[in-house]
């Protein structure tokens, strides 16, 4: 068997290869199958970046339908909750240039809003419960019914069922607990950190 | 002698620390109104617990902790709650917080209190709480809780106990002055927390610049084994992560705690707060303030209460407003610009600095940045202020953090060098909290995709197991037809089981007979009876009995039951499929509600703004019109009076809606 081999250099190259070839074809099949992902991890990456309001202002019936749209070649720009920041996020993600919100599909609102039902003009009808997308809504028939503010999206989809037209959707006011300083800006002037006794300052201010 | 180490970077700005150093500490009095803010630490805010008009003594506790960390609020003097409102607080944002305003009465009236002097036999958990319940807050830099900080974690050996004396911003001098007239009780508010902690050793960290104060402490300390180190004066070497470098040679890690490296930090103003705590019974509602600038005549130090107006402190050192730019808290560095004077001195308030215009100038308009690289060298924790800068301004929150913006101490030494001018603290503040706010929307995020797709789980659960009810229905009215269809040929057994298993199969899909069932037995049986007897009636004609006559009004009987049952079934099937239908609609609910959304808002999208405009208003007449309806209708039924006045209420709105709608139309007609 060596012998042959030796005689035939040819062979013996071939006869590696071929063997390297198997060896490394059942790691990598082994691998497949035993780390495979679940799902498609394209469209997760791109759900995870949605906001996750659920509002079908993209026009698909939630988040994930649209993640799965954008995978399939739909426009990344169609998502108002999302933003610039989240057209911009996706850009990055899925290598294309970006592009500006869509303004067809409606605007970005800087300040979250939340939804508020005026209790004791609540009938109980149960219908708002029925259009959460995430079940943030509290009641049962013929009793009050109730936002959990820690669930609701801002989605808006809960106003328009409502027989007795008693819920509003607060927009969040800036208040001291979600205040944060701002980018300085660079026309105002006006900047709130003391750059201090900059002694260079001092000489040409003076 | 100690080793002393260094730090990379940092500055030296000019101290301007001998104005306020040239009295002794003043007292600055009872203002007729002290204004006590609920959250003066990090934290949760704490709870009222006095009610308004309630009269309070000194050092009673107006306010409760909430949580471990929070501590409470004590009355700084005595007097009558007279409001528990908003108040604007001491805060960059400008913003109001929850206050309890006391209006004081002048004797200044202590509630019954007592010390621990041998704290010694107290165990550690008891002094903590004490700590706590005092309401010591870090009185330098945050105001984190200093029980919390004191709580060490069983897994950390504590080899160093720091007090920081550094006082290393420029004008402050509240450390300097305690160290000079109360040498004697931070050296006993030292022991207390060496005793808490027991370190190897306790250092007392001071600058250079302060010789009293040191020579003070040396004095006050000979004797214990607690040693006063003294090394050269460069900004920010208070900062807790250099001091400790300084002292110790140690680098805390990236994100990590001091007690990581075996060090625990206090700063000087809380270990006195601690001693007077623990020693005297006194909780902390006072506090040693500077108060300088060039716009105030008598630059000095104030044993000031908590909640003390800037305004009447700025009063006492003789305040000219007129000469002043601006009235910053802390120091010209880390502090901030307050937004008015009536703001209370809070437990965090080091400084009040009232500089003039010549003083500290508005910083002039921020050039490009010529990468001079300035920064990089006074950066204190070594990182790439420039670069940072750069993508702070691209809002690259991936690249700021890779540069580990989170280890920037907000120090300002970079914006101090930099000779272009650029705030660039302000930069590194706006992101830091623009990539908090990411992480929890983010979070939020996550959270809401997690509810609405079990939301659709269920949905989509409920509506299998409704079809699989349907099915195994309509499976056993197949099973009876066939049965009771059959010529009687069939193995009896056989079909009493099959009968049994699709009896079983109902009862497990349906759960118990159900109306259905019962009135398809009915017909079933009544079929059955019908057969048999004419059978009978057949034989009878056949035999020409005499019974054929009764028979036939028997069949009669039967056929007769026999139509009223099929029609009973029938009815009952009818209404069911209706009854199922309406089930079916909740399910499809949402996803009904979502398109219907979509479609209105395309629609919307292409219209001109009076389109938009009638639209709005036609949309709004037709849900007053079926809010009418629905009105006249439940008026009709009978229904109970609160759901007619929602509706009569909702019929108003709707009206004043549709008007202000008709309003609209016209204005935009008109444009
Ligand atoms: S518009 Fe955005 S938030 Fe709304 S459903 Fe579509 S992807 Fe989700
Ligand atoms: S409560 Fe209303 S606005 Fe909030 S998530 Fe539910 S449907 Fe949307
Ligand atoms: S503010 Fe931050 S980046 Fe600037 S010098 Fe201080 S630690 Fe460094
Ligand atoms: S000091 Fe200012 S100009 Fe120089 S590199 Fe830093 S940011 Fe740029």
């Amino acid at each position: 068997m060596i012998e042959t081999l030796t005689q035939y250099p040819l062979l013996a190259a071939l006869l590696a290869l071929v063997g390297m070839a198997a060896v490394f074809g059942a790691v990598l099949g082994f691998a497949a199958i035993r780390f495979r992902t679940e799902g498609n991890p394209i469209v997760d990456q791109i759900n995870d970046i949605l906001p996750q309001t659920q509002c079908g202002q993209c026009g698909y019936p939630g988040c994930k339908p649209y993640a799965e749209a954008i995978a399939n070649g739909e426009a990344i720009n169609k998502c108002p909750p999302g933003g610039e920041a989240g057209i911009q996020a996706l850009a990055d993600l899925l290598d294309q240039e970006f592009v500006p919100l869509d303004e067809e599909h409606g605007e970005e609102d800087p300040r979250p809003a939340m939804a508020f039902i005026r209790e004791d003009e609540c009938i109980g009808c149960t219908k708002c419960i029925q259009a959460c997308p995430v079940d943030a809504i509290l009641g049962a028939a013929k009793q009050m019914h109730t936002v959990i503010a820690s669930e609701c999206t801002g989605c808006d989809l809960c106003v328009e069922p409502c027989p007795v037209d008693c819920i509003d959707m607060i927009r969040e006011e800036e208040s001291l607990q979600n205040w944060h300083w701002q980018l300085p800006d660079p026309v105002s002037r006006k900047v709130e950190i003391i750059a201090t006794d900059n002694p260079d300052a001092r000489d040409r201010a003076a | 002698m100690r080793k002393i180490f260094d730090f990379h970077g940092g500055i030296h700005p000019p101290e301007n620390k001998h104005q306020s150093v040239r009295t002794p500490i003043a007292d600055a009095g009872i203002p007729p109104e002290l204004v006590i803010p609920l959250s003066q630490h990090i934290g949760a805010p704490a709870v009222p617990s006095v009610a308004v008009g309630e009269r309070v003594l000194k050092g009673q506790v107006i306010a409760q902790p909430r949580g471990f960390v929070s501590v409470p609020k004590h009355a700084p003097s005595s007097g009558t709650v007279s409001a528990i409102e908003d108040r604007l607080i001491p805060h960059p944002s400008g913003h109001s917080a929850p206050c309890i305003v006391i209006a004081t009465d002048g004797q200044d009236e202590w509630i019954a209190h007592s010390g621990t002097p041998d704290y010694r036999q107290l165990d550690k958990a008891a002094l903590l709480e004490k700590i706590r319940c005092a309401g010591i807050a870090g009185m330098g830099g945050a105001g984190f809780p200093s029980a919390v900080k004191l709580s060490i974690q069983p897994h950390h050996t504590i080899q160093t106990l720091i007090i920081n004396g550094t006082e290393c911003e420029p004008y402050i001098t509240a450390d300097d002055i305690l160290m000079r007239e109360r040498a004697q009780q931070i050296i006993a508010g030292a022991q207390i927390l060496a005793h808490l902690i027991e370190p190897g050793e306790t250092l007392i960290g001071v600058e250079d610049n302060k010789p009293e104060g040191i020579a003070a402490l040396r004095a006050a300390a000979s004797g214990t084994d607690i040693e006063v180190v003294e090394f050269p004066t460069k900004y920010p070497s208070g900062g807790e992560k250099q001091l400790i470098e300084i002292l110790t040679g140690k680098q805390v890690p990236s994100g990590g705690l001091p007690a990581d490296v075996g060090v625990v930090c206090q700063n000087l103003g809380s270990t006195v707060a601690i001693h007077d705590a623990i020693v005297e019974g006194r909780p902390l509602i006072s506090r040693v303030t500077t108060v300088t600038g060039n716009s105030v005549r008598e630059p000095q130090n104030f044993q000031v209460l908590i909640g003390t107006p800037m305004r009447y402190l700025l009063d006492r050192a003789g305040y000219e407003p007129a000469r002043g730019n601006r009235l910053i808290m802390g120091g010209p560095m880390m502090g901030f610009t307050v937004p008015d004077d009536r703001v209370p001195v809070v437990k965090t308030t080091n400084c009040l600095l009232a500089p003039t215009e010549e003083e500290l100038p508005t910083p002039p308009p921020a050039q490009a940045c010529i990468r001079c690289g300035m920064c990089a060298e006074a950066c204190p924790v070594s990182l790439l202020p420039q670069q940072l800068f750069w993508f702070a301004q691209g809002k690259e929150h991936e690249k700021l953090e890779q540069h580990n913006l989170f280890d920037c101490i907000e120090c300002g030494a970079c914006s101090y060098v930099c000779p272009s001018n650029i705030p660039l603290v302000q930069y590194y503040r706006a992101s830091k909290a623009e990539i908090q706010q990411q992480r929890r929307d983010h979070e939020k995020a996550e959270h809401s995709r997690q509810r609405f797709e079990a939301r659709q789980e269920r949905l989509e659960r409920a509506e299998r197991e409704k079809e699989e009810k349907r099915a195994a229905r309509k499976r056993a009215a197949e099973e009876k037809a066939r049965q009771a269809g059959g010529d009687g040929e069939e193995d009896p057994i056989q079909a009493a089981i099959e009968r049994a298993r699709a009896k079983k199969a109902v009862q497990q899909a349906g759960g118990g007979e159900s109306e259905l069932e019962k009135l398809e037995k009915a017909v079933v049986s009544a079929r059955k009876r019908l057969e048999t007897a004419s059978a009978k009636l057949a034989e009878a004609q056949a035999q020409g009995s005499d019974l054929v006559d009764a028979l036939q009004t028997g069949v009669d009987k039967t056929r007769g039951k026999l139509e009223a049952a099929e029609k009973a079934l029938q009815d009952y099937q009818a209404s069911d499929s209706a009854a199922a239908q309406d089930a079916a609609q909740p399910g499809d609910a949402a996803q009904a509600a979502i398109e219907k959304a979509m479609a209105a808002r395309a629609a919307e999208a292409s219209l001109s703004p009076q389109e938009k405009a009638r639209k709005d208003l036609k949309k709004l007449e037709q849900r007053l019109q079926k809010s009418r309806d629905k009105l006249a209708a439940s008026r009709e039924s009978g229904e109970e009076e609160k759901i007619i006045e929602a509706l009569e209420a909702t019929v108003t709105r709707l009206q004043d809606k549709v008007e202000e709608a008709r309003i609209a139309v016209q204005d935009a007609e008109e444009a």
